[in-house]
């Protein structure tokens, strides 16, 4: 079974994160997004390119790009030219993945300094909205001919949580409410609300019932990176180095249409993987922030439960107490996370890990918890409802 | 090790169910491993254009035996998953990784079009490539005046090409009758016999710690060193004459594997000849033969069956042809095949291999792995 070995030659932490903008329509070609993030990674590491021994790419569909290979186009923007170049890809998982691939690259100890960076540039692809990329994510067979949308299948999988748990739309919007408010306090933010009310999302216009605009995030361009270090190396880097404590993902059967949609199961046992890897057996009280994938505001209380952190159907009571607020006893999202800061596919996951890179060094400024934060969790989700990717850090 | 295709067009299956086929022979040849108990994670080398369908890898897990477990893709060759498998193992984390990739190239219908896609979007597709082979032939123009190779040597490298494939059952492209000098001209001075051509296949290998190796295998081929490099992507700023990413892979490699020279310490190796030019460029690469003069040691037997150092003993991809991200897997299952005994090829030395994939026209990327008994 996977973490039966739990014996690791090697520590892995995160010593420099770097973020781009997220916004649509930036001006700046995929590659130099990717370098603009790669490079603020650097510089807060106190690095240069030079120093980097291993890179790993992470984008999600080609399609968005319009590059074939996108992995190889994007190697040179982010640093990548004459070192052992992967991109790896799960997804809308893949942002929270980067680190995990990383973490191996080091673990193994094969790559002593290893650069992450995740880029995407969505709001080009399609005329006339970029979900049309997302008619050729289905089986070819038996689900394209129907031409499905994904907001349709979100919004089925929205509905049956709501139902499944008797929560009402008020609820769901809190949760779009809280992440567009703290979306204030980043400057990467595209969504920054400050002002926006639970009425102002139940009045948005209606996407696929129960999905309504302000439910949803934007699209986004942008880019992210985290520089990861061994033990020894960080050490030498920086006096305040953030271990990767635990790294867990699972990728359920392409099947959707098999699958309960009220809970992420694949999500739960990423999060076991990864609790087992950082000895965590209480995650509601040994988890002192979280970023959890939130693409649409309901998002965010399904992966609340998925990640234990919330028990089932308990996530919109919490929300409405205020549990998840960023001066609450569990704050969750305190970055504004997709909803508020932007969803660049696979930088929006990477820029999560960034912020709880950040949360636990103290240095989120504005956005910083209230409570103390020794350990911190980021995941992200994917594919067709599908893939659930975790990362513990901490001190 | 399993595989399964290697076929033109393969009509009756999906590319699900040659993954299937292919992974159901590498568990039985893993002594009837079962993944749903016995594997931790899987890797799927594959990419979106290829496949037709974006976010591809939504459909890596069944086949496999991976749903519900750790399942991701790694849009790369089929070696590059093998480099990521090891280091997994060797992170402590994992003990069996599963690798696989599929190709099913007869299945699209403007091959040309998206490679083409694989160029800058801004600096090079506006200039149009209706015959991305242009690219390789003007590597091969610049390699072939700055080290004196004649089109008297590309003729050898084919035709040792299809004497070997005969030999080898999956090499559906071997022909006797392919005389290099006799096919037309793609893009000088590439012919068309000095390209290889699609195919469809799917090979998924099993890789396993040390520690639970014996529960598998009394008989493992260790992966001694695997690396990868990319070289500038730019294409208009790349070595055009030399194959600096497939060097430093090899170079990784050799470092991992304690090899110092690979001339002497290698038995045989299977090599990336998707353009003939490219064996003896990747010969070089890889250090098994100084710069400039693969063309010299081919002519005198050295890279052929039974020589000094046999190179691609399969017919490498001019006999067996290209299985987009398969072609890495091909040319390690080939050698393992060999080490194993189970193949029966002329070569004097089968206990150390160096296998190498190269990703083709546009790309500048090369991985190496170096296999032990």
């Amino acid at each position: 079974m996977t973490g039966r070995n739990l014996n690791f030659k090697h520590r892995v932490a995160v010593v420099g994160a770097g973020l781009t903008l997220f916004r649509s329509r930036l001006l700046e070609t995929p590659q130099e997004l990717a370098w603009l993030a790669a490079k603020q990674a650097l510089d807060e590491a106190g690095l240069t390119l030079k120093d980097i021994d291993c890179v790993v790419i992470g984008s999600a569909p080609d399609a968005f790009d319009g590059v074939h290979m996108k992995g190889e186009y994007l190697a040179e923007g982010a640093g990548g030219i004459h070192k052992p170049t992967i991109r790896v890809f799960v997804g809308g998982a893949t942002g929270v993945f980067v680190p995990i691939a990383a973490w191996w690259h080091v673990a193994s100890g094969l790559c002593k300094r290893v650069l992450a960076v995740a880029e995407e540039k969505m709001s080009h692809a399609a005329r006339p909205h970029t979900q049309y990329v997302f008619r050729y994510i289905w089986d070819p067979i038996v689900e394209k001919p129907l031409n499905p949308n994904l907001i349709w299948i979100f919004a089925m999988e929205m509905h049956r949580y709501m139902h499944k748990c008797g929560v009402k739309k008020e609820d769901v919007a809190l949760v779009s409410v809280k992440n567009k408010r703290n979306a204030c306090g980043h400057p990467s933010a595209q969504l920054c609300m400050p002002n926006i009310t639970v009425d102002d999302v139940l009045k948005s216009e209606v996407l696929v019932w129960p999905v309504q605009l302000l439910d949803i995030s934007p699209t986004s361009d942008g880019a992210a990176a985290v520089v990861l270090a061994s033990e020894e190396e960080a050490r030498r880097i920086t006096d305040t180095p953030v271990w990767i404590k635990g790294i867990g993902w699972t990728l359920d059967t392409t099947h959707w249409t098999n699958r309960d949609l009220a809970y992420p199961e694949y999500v739960r046992r990423a999060a076991e993987m990864a609790y087992r890897m950082a000895g965590i057996d209480n995650p509601r009280k040994q988890i002192d922030v979280a970023e959890p994938y939130d693409p649409f505001d309901y998002k965010e209380l399904h992966h609340m439960e998925g990640l234990g952190l919330a028990k089932k159907c308990e996530a919109p009571v919490l929300t409405r107490e205020g549990v998840t607020q960023r001066d609450g006893d569990l704050p969750i999202n305190p970055s504004g996370g997709l909803l508020g800061v932007g969803n660049p596919i696979a930088a929006a996951g990477l820029m999560k890990v960034a912020e709880i890179f950040w949360q636990v060094r103290g240095e989120a400024g504005e956005r910083q918890v209230k409570k103390p934060v020794y350990t911190g969790l980021a995941q992200a989700w994917g594919d067709l409802m599908q893939a659930g990717t975790v990362v513990v850090m901490g001190i | 090790m399993g595989w399964f295709g290697f076929q033109p067009e393969i009509v009756d299956y999906s590319f699900r169910e040659m993954v299937f086929k292919a992974a159901q022979r590498a568990y039985e040849d893993a002594g009837g491993l079962d993944p749903r108990r016995d594997a931790d994670a899987f890797i799927s080398c594959q990419e979106d254009f290829w496949e037709g369908i974006s976010i591809s890898d939504e459909f890596a897990p069944d086949q496999l035996g991976g749903a519900m477990k750790s399942v991701y893709t790694v849009t790369g060759d089929g070696l590059q998953c093998v480099g990521q498998a090891s280091m997994m193992i060797k992170s402590g984390l994992f003990d069996v990784v599963v690798v696989e990739s599929h190709g099913k190239p007869s299945d699209i219908a403007t091959l040309n079009d998206v490679m083409f896609t694989a160029t800058d979007p801004i600096s090079v597709r506006p200039l149009g490539l209706e015959n991305v082979h242009a690219v390789a032939a003007l590597e091969a123009r610049s390699y072939m005046s700055k080290y004196g190779v004649s089109e008297d040597h590309l003729d050898a490298v084919v035709e040792k090409a299809h004497e070997a494939g005969l030999r080898n059952p999956r090499a559906v492209y071997a022909s006797l009758d392919r005389k290099r000098s006799s096919t037309p001209v793609v893009a000088d001075p590439l012919r068309e016999a000095d390209i290889a051509r699609f195919v469809d296949a799917a090979v998924v290998v099993v890789l396993a710690s040390e520690r639970v190796i014996r529960d598998y295998t009394d008989a493992p081929v260790w992966v001694d060193g695997a690396w990868w490099s990319t070289e500038i992507s730019t294409l208009e700023l790349h070595d055009w004459s030399f194959p600096v990413h497939a060097r430093e892979a090899a170079d990784g490699a050799y470092a991992q594997a304690k090899i110092a020279d690979p001339a002497k310490e290698v038995g045989f190796a299977e090599v990336d000849n998707r353009y003939s030019f490219k064996e003896l460029q990747h010969i070089e690469a890889l250090r098994l033969a100084p710069r400039g003069t693969a063309k010299d040691l081919l002519a005198d037997g050295a890279f052929c069956p039974g020589g000094r150092l046999p190179v691609n003993l399969s017919g490498g991809a001019l006999a067996e042809g290209v299985p987009l991200e398969v072609h890495g897997l091909a040319r390690l299952s080939y050698a393992v095949g060999v080490m194993r005994g189970e193949i029966k090829a002329e070569v004097d030395r089968a206990d150390v291999a160096v296998v190498h994939s190269w990703r083709g026209v546009p790309t500048t990327t090369s991985a190496v792995t170096v296999l032990r008994l």
